[in-house]
């Protein structure tokens, strides 16, 4: 094929480029802020090894134990390690198995509202025209809507469940996404890498899935992080009014609102559900925040 | 074979400039290239040089198909090219490569070198990976990189070494002509050498043919065999190299060339300094673009656009003060 | 560079500037000497990353903070060392005494300001003069970078000139208090080719009315060829080699400074190949020992990895910092 003396003035070395991934990957682990993954870590185990590590079943109710306290307190025992609710149901394995409900609902919505989201960012920002003006109507329609207003509305008209509950999230939470990838996409499409390859014969879905999509997941990667936090604040909201996962499923949202009526005498059953929620979406929330300066546009590395 | 690779005959782009945001009108347009004719002869390097504004990179959108043309003809080994079929316009594409002038952003940022130079030829050849993968090592070679370099991303590279590697992906379909958009302008200096002594290597070894657009005219000089000078979307002289730089008959050439830097101080030009700036070219002046700049204008400059004519062997120019 | 002589204007003495990041140190600046006579043009010639924009932030102390700090050095303006003034002394010096024109005229002005309050501010800040009296200034200036109807132009945003005409806008700012010295840090890269040649046929008038001092920092020799007296060669935050421009063309004599220029392509000879560097500009937070250009040299000897090469003058006025010199 090509065959003449190649001209060699370039001059990097062997050594020189391994060392520099090693070293890159090194400052990655340095550099992370480690608080929010470990709480988010401690979570996802919850979420997904919870029927392993709870100490009693969530569900199995004890009313001669009933409305004890922790263990530190009086009348508390380590049994029942952060106390019992009304019916006598540990506190500690109900949160526990609570973690994994919202786990399932946060990882859904935030899945399926990003592609959906990043689909209609792709379509609308490369293809322009009428079709971006029609996508982003809707879109337009969609974020204009009173996101809880209309889940609560349409939870009460199709009843209360876990996945009643994901499928209405996800369809109002994708347009977020949508506007802001749809921004990032007509900026990446204005690159010389875009021109040229289309110069290089790459076909539109070619273009929009090898060259753009990547470049664009970063910020839907931030985008959902951030997200999570909200999508478990309304699974709880929906949860506490009674809309969301319905009992005896230990939703947090539930738990709270099961431990109202008891706050003087039995604070404990609202409280530690009501931890709960606050660290997870503040971890998500940090996590979030942390990524968005990490994986800044300007050293673009992941 | 014939000599003439691409002959561009009157083409023409001109941008709209609409008002009104539902219902848009016309009010104007951008007269990027008004009526350029040219011709790029098979294996030689063609330099496009000019000021901001006077089209030469539309031009290369053009050839490129980047951008529609608004009117007259491009003809690629004779064949127009707007009356391409499906698979001949496949084989157009991929006989006219580009590379930019940004390093930085001609490469996209995730995905990996190899995978980067095989894209013109993975998609529409018929070549296996193993092929593919021998051909990505050699054009690695071909351009002073190291065949292990496939496996990396363009941000671990320099600035000249991203250049190499958009010189090899314009390399992997095998192309006719490339087109090179300031090829070297966003590099270090001591690295344009580098890259102006690969490009030439590449063209003794390949016969490739190069559209060659920088401002800096040492650069044009050094490494074209003809140059087409434009101002305002209009060709004004066509010359060979060395012709175009030892007997400059338009004035706006003269100028540009008394304006270039000395590459020693003991070289004094005199300076043409032209007054005022570049109109802009929605509204170009009447008759010769430059003539109210010009300072050998006369009556009928303002009044007819003077064509482009031979005034000499292989030396053309569009002015009416010619001698 | 041997100075301290009384019609140097600006005296550099050993500046050093270093930034501090989470790669390493990067001596920016690593030791470099110079001087500037009055009414004199000095080059600054080097490609990205040798440190001659950083050198000229330092001797104004612009340079970012926490980061960068200059460790070292002394600057002597007229006399006074600029190391030791205090942060509201720099103030006043800067923009009265000595300016500075930066590469990018858009990034200068600011896009919602009209031109001629942008040419008023230095006034205002640094003379006691009258509203009209200001406004006159104003126009005066525009006249002096050629501008015509300036009081037309006056009342103009950036966005409505080119960019020749807002890189003289920048350069009527600058002057509008008479300073003493003119730093231009790449002021026509972005300019074309015959707006740069009315742009530098500017400043070489105004340098000739004003007896202004210019520094000029450049990567391009012709820039250097067509308005500098003198020109320093810069790699790797140092001089390698000084003297007077034509000294310099004739007889270069670092392998740098040599390798440079001809590796430029020149309109006036035609040649085959050009003559090519080898390898990559180094990084400046891992420099090896001894010359930092001893990677690239292609007449490198033993003792150039390992010490630094001293100054060594070649002629009256020329200067190098090279072991084939000793």
């Amino acid at each position: 094929m090509l065959n003449f003396q190649p001209v060699s003035e370039a001059g990097e070395t062997d050594q020189v480029l391994k060392r520099f991934r090693w070293i890159k990957m090194r400052r990655v682990i340095r550099g992370t802020s480690w608080t929010p993954v470990a709480i988010l870590v401690l979570f996802l185990i919850c979420g997904v090894f919870g029927n392993y590590i709870e100490p009693h079943d969530p569900m199995k109710t004890n009313l001669s134990a009933a409305k004890s306290p922790p263990f530190w307190q009086k009348g508390g025992s380590t049994k029942y390690f952060l106390g019992t609710d009304g019916f006598g149901r540990d506190i500690l394995s109900r949160i526990i198995r609570g973690a994994g409900i919202s786990l399932q609902v946060g990882f859904a919505v935030v899945v399926f509202a990003g592609a959906l989201g990043g689909m209609i960012a792709l379509l609308s920002g490369y293809l322009g025209g009428w079709v971006d003006a029609v996508l982003m109507r809707i879109t337009d329609m969609f974020l204009s809507m009173p996101y809880l207003m209309i889940a609560i509305a349409l939870t009460a008209v199709l009843g209360p469940s876990k996945h009643n509950i994901i499928i209405i999230m996800a369809i109002l939470g994708w347009a977020g996404y949508a506007r802001v990838l749809r921004g990032e996409v007509l900026r990446i499409k204005g690159s010389d890498f875009i021109k040229l390859a289309i110069v290089a014969r790459a076909g539109k879905v070619r273009i929009m899935l090898r060259h753009i999509f990547p470049n664009i997941v970063n910020t839907l990667v931030v985008l959902a992080t951030l997200q999570l936090g909200i999508v478990i604040i309304m699974e709880s909201s929906l949860s506490f009014l009674g809309l969301g996962v319905p009992p005896p499923e230990p939703a947090w949202g539930s738990m709270v609102a099961d431990g109202r009526v008891m706050m003087f005498s039995a604070w404990w059953v609202s409280t530690w559900p009501g931890i709960g929620i606050l660290l997870v979406v503040l971890s998500c929330n940090l996590l979030g925040d942390w990524l968005r300066l990490r994986l800044d546009p300007k050293f673009r590395q992941l | 074979m014939s000599e003439i690779l691409l002959e561009a005959r009157d083409l023409t782009k001109y941008f709209p400039v609409t008002k009104g945001l539902i219902f848009s009108k016309q009010i104007g347009a951008i007269k990027a290239v008004d009526g350029i004719s040219f011709t790029i002869n098979r294996g030689e390097t063609f330099g496009l040089v000019g000021e901001s504004g006077c089209g030469k990179t539309t031009t290369s959108r053009l050839i490129l198909l980047l951008e529609e043309i608004t009117s007259g003809t491009l003809l690629f080994e004779g064949t127009d090219i707007s009356q391409l079929a499906r698979t001949e316009f496949e084989r157009y594409r991929a006989s006219v490569q580009a590379v930019f002038q940004d390093p930085y952003s001609s490469l996209s940022p995730r995905m990996k070198v190899g995978k980067i130079i095989a894209e013109p030829i993975v998609i529409n050849d018929e070549l296996n990976p193993k092929e593919i993968r021998e051909r990505v090592a050699s054009l690695l070679e071909v351009v002073g990189l190291r065949k292990d370099a496939d496996v990396l991303y363009p941000h671990e590279f320099s600035g000249g070494q991203r250049q190499r590697i958009a010189i090899a992906r314009a390399l992997a379909p095998d192309p006719r002509l490339i087109i090179l958009d300031e090829p070297v302008s966003a590099l270090d200096v001591s690295i344009r050498a580098q890259i102006m002594n690969l490009l030439r290597d590449i063209q003794i070894k390949m016969h490739t043919t190069f559209l060659l657009i920088a401002h800096d005219l040492a650069v044009v000089k050094h490494m074209s065999n003809r140059i087409g000078v434009m101002y305002l979307g209009k060709l004004v002289e066509v010359a060979e190299s060395e012709e175009l730089h030892s007997y400059p008959v338009h004035p706006y050439t003269q100028a540009l060339l008394s304006a270039a830097l000395p590459s020693h101080p003991d070289i004094a030009r005199k300076m043409i300094i032209l007054p005022g700036e570049v109109p802009s070219p929605l509204n170009p002046p009447a008759g010769c673009r430059f003539h109210p700049r010009c300072f050998k204008t006369t009556a009928i400059c303002s009044q007819q656009i003077p064509p482009l004519k031979e005034i000499g062997p292989n030396h053309l120019v569009a002015c009416h003060v010619d001698s | 560079m041997t100075m301290i002589s009384n019609d140097n204007i600006l005296e550099v003495h050993d500046l050093k500037t270093y930034f501090y990041t989470s790669r390493g140190v990067v001596k920016a600046v690593d030791g470099v000497s110079f001087a500037l006579k009055k009414g004199e043009t000095l080059g600054l010639v080097g490609e990205s990353g040798c440190g001659k924009s950083i050198t000229c932030f330092s001797v104004i102390r612009l340079v970012p903070r926490p980061a960068g700090r200059i460790v070292a050095g002394r600057v002597l303006l007229e006399g006074e060392d600029l190391m030791t003034k205090s942060d509201k002394e720099m103030n006043r010096i800067r923009g009265r005494r000595i300016t500075m024109i930066l590469q990018d005229p858009m990034m200068s002005l600011n896009p919602l300001f009209t031109i001629g309050e942008q040419i008023a501010e230095p006034i205002r800040i640094h003379q006691k003069l009258g509203k009209l009296e200001v406004w006159e200034k104003v126009k005066e200036m525009l006249r002096l970078v050629h501008i015509p109807s300036p009081e037309v132009r006056m009342r103009e945003y950036p966005h409505q000139m080119s960019g020749g005409m807002r890189q003289r806008i920048s350069g009527a700012m600058t002057l509008s208090c008479q300073p003493a010295i003119l730093i231009a840090d790449e002021p026509t890269t972005a300019l074309d080719v015959t707006i740069q040649a009315q742009f530098l046929s500017l400043l070489k008038e105004i340098q000739q009315q004003a007896n202004l001092s210019m520094i000029v920092v450049t990567h391009d020799f012709g820039i250097v060829a067509r308005i500098c007296d003198r020109v320093a060669v810069m790699y790797a935050g140092k001089i390698v080699e000084s003297a007077a421009t034509r000294e310099l063309f004739n007889n270069p004599v670092h392998p740098y400074t040599i390798a440079l220029l001809n590796s430029l392509p020149r309109m006036e000879v035609k040649v085959d190949r050009l003559y090519s560097i080898e390898g990559q500009p180094p990084e400046l937070h891992a420099l090896p020992p001894g010359c930092s250009f001893s990677a690239r040299c292609p007449q490198v000897k033993e003792g150039c990895l390992k010490d630094y090469p001293p100054q060594k003058e070649i002629t009256q006025g020329h200067f190098a910092n090279c072991w084939l010199q000793s």
